[in-house]
This record gives C-alpha cells, sequence and structure tokens, in this order.
C-alpha cells in the first residue's frame, strides 16, 4: 500500500502540470475572462446613459420568500457545478495524453531501466497510473473547479454590492461542500464509465514502438471506417452506427464527464423553471442508475482487459 | 563459493540474428566479473535475461529465483546501472532519493545522503539540469545505498570523461564491494576495469569463449617480447597473436609452459586488452 502510494506520488511529480497546473490555469482563464466580461459591461452600462441594472432587481433579496432564496441557492450551485464541468472537461484531455505516454515516455526515453531496477511490479505500476488517471486528476479538477465557481460567485456579488444589492446572502444558500461530496462521488461512476477508454489508451501505450496516439486514434477510427464501408454489422443485424457508438466512442471518449447520461434511466424533471428540482432530480441516484446498462459493464470489463494487456506487455516488451 | 548466477545453455533469438547461443556460465558470490564482448555479441542480452528483462531459452537461475518468474521478489537482491542518464529526466534529487527509501526495503537513507553530501548535487536540482557525470554520481549513490547481493552495471561509465570515471570505481571498491556482494560489469574500456576484477568472461557471437578467473589469467597467458632470431621458433608453438613492435615481435600464448617461453625472451602478463584484440581476431571481418 505505501509503495502504491509512492507510485501515484511519482505520477504526480511527473505530471504536476498537466494534473495541478492545467485545471488552475483554465480556472484562472476563466475567471479573467468573466472578470473582462463584467467590467465590460459596466463600462459600456456607464458610457450609454447610465443604465443602472437595479432597480428592477433590487427587491431580490428584500422580499425574497425562504423558498425563493433556496432556489437562488441551487442556481448557485449548478453554476459550482458547470463551473467544476468545464474544468473536468480539460482534465480529461489532459488525462487522455497522460494515459498514451504513461507507459510510452519511459520506454522511449530509457528511464523505465530504472524503474525496472527497483523492486516494483508491473501490475502496480500499470495500476498507479489508471488511479492517477481515474481518481486523482479528477479529484483535483473537481476541487479546482468548485473553488473557481466560488470565486465567481463572490466576483458578482461583489458587482452587485457596488450596485448597491446585497447577494451574500444567496451567496449563504449555496452548497460548494454538497457540490464537491456530490461530485466527488460520481468519481467512481465516471471511473468505471470510462475505463474503456483508459484501457485502450493504456494498452497502446505500453504496446506501440512508436506513436502511440496515432494508433490509438487509427485503431478505432479505421476499423469503423471499414465496417461502415462493407456494412460488416448487417451480418449481426445492426446498423454500422451501433459499431460507432458501442465500440469506437467509447474506447475513444468515455472520458468526457458526463457521457454516461445516454446510459441512465430517464430524467423525471418535476418543474422546469425550479433549478432547486432540476438539481433533485440530478441527484446521485440519478446518474449511478447507469449501473444497470449492460453497455457500462461490457465497456468496463473490456477496459479490465486491456490493462490486464497493457501490463503484460509492460512486463516482456522487449525494446531491443 | 555459492553461485549467485547459474546459466546453462542461454539462448535468444531475435529476429534478425542469434544474440546468445547455448551460453553456459557460473557466477560465484563475492566476485567481480567482467563480461567482456565486442558489438552485438550478446554482453546486454544476457545481462537482460539475468534481470527478467527478456525472454530466452535454457536455464537460468539467480539468487535461487527464475529471472522470468520472481522478478519482482528477484529485484530486492538485485540491482543495476543499465547506460549513463536513464534516471527520468524530470525528478528532482530529493524527490528521486525519496522515492526510493520509500519503495525499496533494502535502501539505507543515511548512507544514501552521505554519498551525496560529497557531491555537488542539489536537493532541488533537477535530473535534466545535472550533466551526465552528476547524473551517474546521483544514479549510483542511490544504487549503492541499496544492500542488493548482486549488482549488475551495464557500460556504467560510458561518455564520462576521466575524472567520474576513476571516481566511480573508486567508489564502488572503497564504499560498496565485501565479500557478500558481487558485481557483474560489461564495458568497453577493458583497461580501467582490468585492476578491479576478480573474473573474467569473453563472449562472442553468443557464446562465453573465456571464463577465467584473473589469478589462472596469469598463469594461463604470457606474452613474450621475442628478438627476430627466435621469431621462427616461437611461431612453432602456435601463438595466438603476433605483432610488431620497434623491429621486435610480441607474441601471444595460451598455454604454453612458462620454462620454454623464457627461453625466447622476456615474458609478461597480457593486457586484458591485447587478450581481447587477439581473440575476437576477425569478429567484424
Amino acid at each position: 500500500m505505501k509503495t502504491f502510494y509512492w507510485l501515484v506520488k511519482r505520477e504526480f511529480w511527473e505530471h504536476k502540470g498537466g494534473f495541478f497546473w492545467a485545471p488552475v490555469v483554465t480556472g484562472i482563464v476563466f475567471l479573467v475572462l468573466n472578470g473582462m466580461g463584467i467590467i465590460l459591461g459596466e463600462v459600456f452600462g456607464r458610457r450609454f446613459g447610465g443604465l443602472q441594472f437595479g432597480g428592477g432587481n433590487v427587491h431580490l433579496q428584500g422580499g425574497m420568500s425562504l423558498e425563493d432564496l433556496h432556489k437562488a441557492g441551487a442556481g448557485i450551485d449548478i453554476m459550482l457545478y458547470a463551473v467544476a464541468a468545464i474544468i473536468l472537461g480539460v482534465t480529461a484531455i489532459v488525462v487522455f495524453f497522460y494515459c498514451l505516454g504513461a507507459l510510452y515516455d519511459d520506454r522511449r526515453d530509457r528511464s523505465i531501466l530504472f524503474w525496472k531496477s527497483l523492486p516494483l511490479s508491473d501490475s502496480s505500476t500499470v495500476l498507479s497510473k489508471l488511479a492517477s488517471a481515474a481518481l486523482l486528476a479528477p479529484a483535483i479538477s473537481i476541487i479546482v473547479g468548485v473553488i473557481v465557481g466560488l470565486v465567481l460567485a463572490m466576483f458578482l456579488a461583489v458587482v452587485a454590492a457596488i450596485h448597491g444589492i446585497s447577494l451574500w446572502t444567496l451567496l449563504m444558500e449555496a452548497h460548494p461542500f454538497r457540490v464537491v461530496a456530490t461530485l466527488v462521488l460520481l468519481i467512481p461512476l465516471y471511473a468505471i464509465w470510462a475505463l474503456p477508454t483508459l484501457g485502450w489508451l493504456l494498452l497502446c501505450s505500453a504496446w506501440a514502438k512508436s506513436k502511440p496516439f496515432l494508433w490509438a486514434i487509427a485503431l478505432p477510427v479505421g476499423s469503423g471506417v471499414i465496417v461502415s464501408w462493407f456494412g460488416l454489422m448487417g451480418l449481426l443485424n445492426l446498423s454500422s452506427d451501433w459499431y460507432w457508438k458501442n465500440v469506437v466512442s467509447r474506447l475513444l471518449g468515455s472520458l468526457i464527464p458526463g457521457t454516461w447520461v445516454g446510459n441512465t434511466s430517464p430524467l423525471v424533471i418535476s418543474g422546469h423553471n425550479d433549478p432547486a428540482a432540476l438539481l433533485d432530480s440530478l441527484d446521485l441516484a440519478y446518474h449511478y442508475s447507469a449501473l444497470a446498462s449492460p453497455s457500462l459493464w461490457i465497456g468496463a470489463a473490456a477496459g479490465a482487459a486491456m490493462i490486464a494487456g497493457a501490463v503484460w506487455f509492460r512486463r516482456w516488451r522487449d525494446e531491443s | 563459493m555459492t553461485a549467485v548466477v547459474t546459466a546453462t545453455g542461454l539462448s535468444k533469438r531475435y529476429k534478425s540474428s542469434q544474440a546468445l547461443d547455448g551460453a553456459t556460465f557460473q557466477i560465484g558470490s563475492g566476485r567481480i566479473v567482467g563480461l567482456i564482448g565486442p558489438n552485438g555479441a550478446g554482453k546486454t542480452t544476457a545481462l537482460k535475461a539475468i534481470l527478467g528483462l527478456t525472454t530466452f531459452e535454457g536455464q537460468l537461475n539467480v539468487l535461487g529465483l527464475d529471472p522470468r518468474k520472481d522478478r519482482d521478489k528477484l529485484m530486492e537482491q538485485v540491482c543495476f546501472i543499465a547506460d549513463v542518464a536513464v534516471l527520468p529526466r524530470w525528478i528532482r534529487v530529493k524527490d528521486a532519493v525519496d522515492f526510493v527509501a520509500n519503495t525499496h526495503p533494502r535502501f539505507d537513507r543515511a548512507k544514501c545522503d552521505a554519498f551525496l553530501a560529497r557531491t555537488k548535487l542539489q536537493p532541488q536540482q533537477k535530473v535534466k539540469q545535472l550533466s551526465k557525470g552528476m547524473i551517474v554520481q546521483l544514479h549510483l549513490a542511490l544504487v549503492m545505498s541499496i544492500d542488493a547481493r548482486l549488482l549488475v552495471l551495464d557500460e556504467p561509465t560510458l561518455g564520462l570523461d576521466i575524472l567520474y570515471r576513476k571516481q566511480f570505481y573508486q567508489s564502488l571498491l572503497e564504499d560498496y564491494f565485501d565479500e557478500e556482494k558481487t558485481i557483474l560489469v560489461t564495458t568497453h574500456q577493458v583497461e580501467e576495469i582490468e585492476h578491479i576484477l576478480t573474473d573474467l568472461m569473453f563472449i562472442r557471437d553468443g557464446k562465453i569463449v573465456l571464463d577465467t578467473d584473473m589469478d589462472s589469467l596469469g598463469d594461463r597467458f604470457a606474452e613474450v617480447l621475442v628478438g627476430a632470431e627466435f621469431a621462427h621458433a616461437a611461431r612453432e608453438l602456435k601463438p595466438l597473436d603476433e605483432r610488431q613492435v620497434f623491429g621486435k615481435s610480441i607474441f601471444l600464448f595460451d598455454n604454453v609452459s612458462r620454462p620454454e617461453l623464457e627461453r625466447l625472451g622476456e615474458v609478461r602478463r597480457p593486457s586484458i586488452g591485447d587478450l581481447f584484440v587477439a581473440t575476437m581476431k576477425g569478429t567484424y571481418a
């Protein structure tokens, strides 16, 4: 266990730029853009006849019932989710390329010979890389995402305060910790759902003599083209769309956050205009209903098999 | 003598070449063995087989384990430096030490810190900021702090200047080697390890062509400086090699009685380099 911890730590050392700085920088850029937008809005607002927003909105906090406050809080929660989702999207791209290099880069620069001189099993090495990709990276970006979301909310509150509106009570209605908890609890589902992509990328990374990226893209897409071209799926009474959707996109696209949604139980939304209700209907139980879909488990099994393949190649790939 | 490595009929074929061809040898505990051979003779493949990094045919026993099956366990007892500069370029000196200290059960941190204190390495430096010689110093400090029974060195000083090369072998001898440990080293810079070896193996075309300890090497091989008048007589004794220096001939003999040679001229112990050149004649032809 201690060895595994250090193996994951090693991945973090090596990929601090991707795992930590990429989400942080994305967040900062996001905040700067939003800040500029706000400032621009202010400047234009002043230049064109002092069009002060306010008047109509002032009653926001004044005449707000408890229920309204609750709804507004849910609205901020949704904003936190949205910001975290943007940052998770960036992390997904980072993780995609991380996996492609994870078992390839050290073979290319021969530092694999140093790692192999230590008593580390190849399976724990591969699993540590999988854990870094599937658990550590998303966890970091969730935390960064929610912090960025809170900072943005604070921005808005400050701007509102300049206009004489106090939004602080609204901010107090948000549930950043609940958002973090929900997102963190979604990580296992994300990891299971992403297994076919993670496994495929790690397998290519462990196997390819060169250009793992090209192989990883070319094989699924090429096979998809062949399947479409010759209508091979017709033999199984399936359309080639089925192949693209269930094989190609699962191998390459399962890292995109939330793509399991098509496999969840139908969404029940009580009232479309109510953010709190929307949020409630998008709860963990809703997401985890994807566990009932065969696509998830077949994909996970295929992913596990490919990871086993990656371990085998890691052990026996002989470079000379 | 307890054997650390026992290889019997070791063979390995790559697509286009036979890297190992039934190599058979034994390495005893507490020895420093040089495995010397021309490029492509199978040195590195032999080392990789011992380290469990490649598949092969034949029997191989390293510290009682089969490197193909029990590699993870074996690596607690075996350490290796494969070539210079294989340390990952992104790692910091202190992180490298931390990592090995926490993943290797036989690593002695105090020892490592003491070795590093003798160098100019800074804890915060990354490997990519270090010169080749400093990378080797770091690698050697890490490896020497591991209480391994077998240390395998594959061209450990390639591309280093003479100061680093001398220091490398000196540290190994003074601070690391003892009768519990065994070192197996391959290098092309034969002259530099000549004086530290206890055993010598020559490998050619995947076969072990010479396997001897250094004491019997002096008894078995002799180099004789022969004047022109005895040159013919010397050739009668079937020398391994003959070369000309200042109008005299130097002959290299294998297993010819000492008194007989002394009648021909001045007898010397041949250097490993000369012996190597004579043994490997025609390798690249």
